[in-house]
């Protein structure tokens, strides 16, 4: 199982049988709004706070999930979640409406990654037969955790990113129809020193290129073994950083599709959103709800999403400190015709 | 087994950039910002606020037939009155997105930063809510302010002192 230094590889594949995506508006208007389960035209979801109002959005991607997945709340054996809220109270309260024994993770955006490697890791290893991933995310919640008050005018410079809207949920199963976890590989704490809160991008491209090259090197695979390699919200200043550190350092990136999820998501010339998209809902609906879909579809058979997170809190940055940063990866891919799984 | 490792191993250079190197190398690309274009949205936004308490502050001299100084009080309520309603409809933040200091700078801004924290912090209580975070932001224009017209009143005060007034 373990392979390499930090690189999960599983004899029996972990299965994702089903997964929830739930956004706001703005994901809603933008180009991948066909492939998300449920859109809500508002921020609110008709409740009385923000904080309401995400923990409702991961109650939601849960349930659609375990819709899709036909299994009742009792047949899930654990739910592994986080967010970014302060005690990942969102994650926490969504799990005490489902009532299913609980593990709370903290990664900043990248929890959603590291929760499915955990879960995919519990069933490989035989310790749940049904296993949930699931993050959430709230423009609204981050902007007063981490910002300003929402409605205070202030003005976003070109390398801030905007959080996303949204919580993302996948079931891991031992066998079932649906796209395969091959690997998963956990990221070290990499921190070079930037200190700008609203240029989360470059301060989080070294931790991405870190776990990628010790994916590259656990696995002995090219990044053309993969059709697509995306990161999680390092946005339009943190991925063309990331692309080129990995560049300088000898790995092949063009040989593959080196994408960013937090580029996907919005229009950015239509929608104010400065660098991109953020968050930990961003690479969850991202990779559960557009990129499974064209696994599905056939058009893509291997991806790697390598999940980035800032790992600063409100108090560490007023106080002078620098960002630490953090990126798990995880490999999905098409389950081959002959039942076999995994396409290695 | 179908999973092992891979044969030959791939020898990548390790990150091995230090803080300070980063630093430059992030630095140098990240996106410029706008700041001659920022100036001008700025003046320009800046000023038509300003043409506006203008206007009112008119309006309450002919009308209320005030003297200048006493039409001053009304003229700053009423802008203030706008930039809570404009907070309160969720504008003011995407005037202030293209605005820059232009909608920050003034008694507007002002009016957003207290009123943007009272709504915010609203779900937390009337108390430890509204009353203890109102003042989140604009705490330190207020502390600093007065602590600046505290020296400004010495340095006038020695002004005159040595200067012999006028």
């Amino acid at each position: 199982m373990l392979t390499g230094k930090r690189t999960w590889m599983y004899p029996k594949p972990p299965v994702i049988i089903a997964t929830g995506t739930v956004v706001g508006p703005d994901e809603g208007k933008g180009p991948l709004a066909n492939d998300f389960d449920l859109i809500h035209s508002d921020y609110e979801i008709g409740q009385s706070t923000w904080e309401k109002s995400e923990r409702v959005l991961l109650e939601q991607a849960a349930e659609i999930a375990l819709q899709h997945a036909q299994i009742s709340q009792q047949q899930l054996n654990f739910f592994v979640g986080g967010d970014l809220m302060n005690q990942i109270i969102s994650s926490t309260f969504a799990a005490r409406k489902m009532a299913v024994p609980y593990l709370g993770v903290f990664a900043a955006c990248s929890t959603s990654m590291e929760s499915l490697a955990l879960a995919s890791l519990i069933v490989a290893s035989g310790g749940a037969k049904y296993a949930m991933a699931g993050t959430s995310s709230h423009n609204c919640t981050a902007e007063k955790q981490f910002r300003y008050p929402t409605e205070y005018g202030s003005q976003k410079p070109p390398t801030a990113q905007y959080t996303i809207t949204g919580a993302g949920t996948a079931i891991v199963a031992q066998k079932g129809e649906g796209p395969v976890i091959t690997a998963a590989t956990i990221g070290k704490i990499m921190d070079l020193g930037i200190k700008d809160p609203f240029n989360m991008g470059a301060a989080m491209a070294p931790a991405a290129v870190d776990t990628i090259q010790g994916h590259l090197e656990d696995t002995g695979r090219e990044p053309g073994y993969y059709d697509m390699i995306v990161t999680g919200d390092l946005a339009n200043v943190g991925h063309p950083i990331a692309t080129e550190m990995l560049q300088r350092n000898g790995v092949p990136i063009e040989s593959t599709q080196f994408m960013d999820a937090g580029l996907m998501i919005y229009d950015r010339e239509k929608q104010a959103v400065q660098a991109g998209g953020s968050g930990c809902a961003c690479s969850a609906v991202v990779t559960y709800g557009h990129l499974l879909k064209r696994i599905k579809a056939g058009e893509l058979k291997r991806i790697l999403v390598v999940a980035t997170g800032a790992l600063l809190s409100p108090l560490s940055y007023q106080q002078g400190e620098s960002i630490p940063c953090i990126a798990n990866a995880v490999a999905i891919e098409a389950q081959d015709n002959n039942g076999r799984k995994g396409a290695l | 087994m179908a999973v092992k490792s891979g044969g030959k191993k791939p020898a990548y250079k390790p990150v091995s950039m230090s803080a300070k190197e980063y630093k430059a190398f992030a630095k140098s690309r990240e996106p410029a910002r706008a700041v001659p274009g920022n100036c001008l949205k700025a003046f320009l936004v800046g000023g038509t606020i300003c043409l506006i308490g203008q206007g009112i502050q008119q309006f309450y001299m002919t009308v209320f037939d005030m003297p200048t100084r006493q039409a001053a009080s009304p003229t700053v309520a009423t802008l203030v009155f706008i930039s809570v309603v404009l907070t309160a409809l969720g504008v003011y933040d995407k005037i202030a997105q293209w605005a820059g200091a232009g909608s920050a700078v003034p008694v507007t801004g002002f009016a957003n930063s207290m009123s943007s924290a009272a709504i915010e912090h609203r779900s937390e209580g009337l108390v430890l809510g509204v009353g203890a975070k109102m003042f989140k932001l604009a705490g330190s224009v207020v502390v600093f302010g007065v602590v600046a017209a505290f020296f400004v009143g010495i340095i006038h005060w020695l002004l005159d002192l040595t200067l012999g007034g006028r």
